[in-house]
């Protein structure tokens, strides 16, 4: 099972590659939206990606309370359990 | 005495080469930008030539930003930042331009049907979770427009024109309109078109409007030639930075020229065929040629629309004459589809600044491929570089769209600084 800092890693990655965002700017405590300026519609992507990668199922209704970095990474910890 | 409209900026990018320069320079020097399609996609085709880009707009632009565009408002978005920064302008906080006197007319003929034919395939091969939540404001007609809006931050009203192929010249016509109306002071105007793909060329061929020359690519386009079996499709764009002389000359800018006026009519003939007496054709030119003031003496050049299919170059021959008479005797017509393909929603617009450099330069690009011309045309076509005459100069870009669109845009060299 990958650790909190794995999903991280490979999740700064998506957004890098998804929005742009430099990996390093990904961490725990940043909000897509606010902190890394990460758009609707990118967030979106971000999250259809994460099911791909992580082998999870992200519902519409728990993508939309995803909105650090943290949050997600606890989700797809969880899901992937 | 209504607004004097000048250009100060141009961009494009062609199959001739991926900016202004570069497509000037293929045009100048008669080369053809069309190629055999290597895609294996195009091996079953009945048409397997185009004039695809010289330069991927995925090359210039950055990754993340190209990536939220269709091909159409890629190649559209290069052809405005070279115009913009052309202009003298910058962007951000180094635009000086009042936001609110900032308008776009980005026009593009069939919008982003790369995204919405590949989307529809990700959709059916693996399943609607995968569709791109990008794919409508990546297909949407507007997006050129509101993209480049977004990137100037225009704020006067954003258009696209829509009318095939004459499209961007419908874009540059509402430009000199919103200006000469008061309701912006600066335009960025043109429009691309993205659609070398499998479905549309098939569309295309099923008309039967493309060339089938596949075995001679850089000699399948020939306007006016007795040989000419239909038009090359292409894709690329171009865009233009109009502006009032005053806001022009209040910031000591570069002015290439100007737009003097524009002429739209409608056949109201037949969806896809033009009028064979080509009265609306020759009412485009005489109605642009009232609005810029002028009289057809004072034209010394025509860009034709010229797009190499058997009835439409002969109707546009004889509507020239109409328009201009016995003027006619003393303009020279060129097609640079010959060279550059058929760009659809981008055509009016990147033969408008063939036109506009034509007369900065006094010359005339040439019409390649005629070896036999089409006889009794009564029209003098430029088959190599021809010079154009001292003193005052004004020309005329005709672009005619399925529909029966049809839009004369008038430059003249009014106002060019050195």
């Amino acid at each position: 099972m990958a650790s909190t800092e794995e999903i991280r890693t490979q999740l700064a990655e998506i957004v890098n590659d998804l929005a742009g965002v430099a990996v390093e700017d990904v961490q725990l405590d940043k909000s897509f939206v606010d902190d890394l300026g990460v758009d609707s519609l990118s967030m979106v992507e971000i999250i259809y990606e994460c099911e791909d990668k992580f082998g999870v199922e992200i519902p519409d209704e728990d993508a939309k309370n995803l909105k650090t970095v943290g949050d997600a990474v606890a989700y797809i910890e969880r899901a992937s359990n | 005495m209504s607004t004097t409209v000048v250009i100060t900026g141009l961009g494009a990018t062609s199959p001739l080469g991926g900016d202004i320069a570069s497509t000037w320079e293929g045009m100048l020097a008669g080369r053809s930008g069309v190629r055999k399609l290597q895609q294996p996609w195009a091996e079953e085709l009945p048409t397997r030539i185009a004039g695809e880009a010289a330069v991927d707009p995925t090359e210039v632009l950055d990754r993340v930003e190209a990536r939220k565009l269709d091909r159409s408002a890629q190649l559209a978005m290069v052809a405005a930042l070279e115009a913009w920064a052309d202009a003298g302008y910058g962007l951000g906080e180094d635009n000086p331009v009042d936001r609110d006197r900032l308008g776009v007319t980005a026009a593009t003929g069939i919008g982003g049907l790369q995204t919405l034919v590949g989307q529809w395939d990700v959709m059916k091969e693996k399943g609607l979770r995968r569709v791109s939540p990008f794919t409508i404001p990546m297909l949407m007609a507007n997006a050129p427009a509101a993209n480049i809006g977004l990137k100037v931050g225009a704020r006067a009203g954003i258009h696209t024109p829509v009318s095939a192929c004459a499209s961007s010249n419908e874009a540059i016509a509402l430009a000199v309109d919103m200006i000469r109306l008061g309701r912006a002071d600066v335009v960025l105007a043109g429009g691309a078109e993205g659609v070398i793909h499998p479905f549309p060329i098939v569309s295309f061929a099923q008309m039967q409007a493309l060339s089938r020359r596949n075995d001679e690519p850089e000699r399948a386009s020939r306007p006016w030639d007795v040989d000419r079996d239909g038009f090359v499709l292409a894709e690329g764009a171009a865009m233009l930075v109009l502006e009032t002389l005053e806001h022009a000359k209040a910031r000591g800018a570069k002015i290439y020229g100007t737009v003097a006026g524009a002429g739209i009519t409608a056949d109201s003939h037949d969806l896809v065929q033009p009028d064979p007496d080509g009265y609306g054709q020759s009412q485009a030119m005489i109605k642009g040629l009232r609005e810029a003031g002028l009289s057809p003496r004072d034209i010394v050049h025509v860009n034709a629309h010229g797009t190499s299919t058997p009835q439409g170059d002969v109707t546009e021959a004889g509507s020239i004459r109409t328009a201009l008479g016995d003027a006619t005797d003393d303009v020279i017509v060129t097609s640079t589809k010959s060279m550059t393909g058929h760009l659809l929603g981008g055509a009016g617009a990147l033969e408008t600044v063939a036109s506009v450099l034509a007369l900065r330069d006094r010359l005339v690009p040439p019409t390649i491929n005629l070896e036999n011309e089409e006889p009794g045309l009564g029209i003098d076509i430029a088959k190599e570089p021809r010079k154009l005459r001292d003193g005052d100069l004004a020309a005329v870009n005709n672009s005619f769209g399925f529909g029966g669109h049809n839009v004369a845009v008038v430059v003249t060299n009014e106002n060019v600084t050195d």
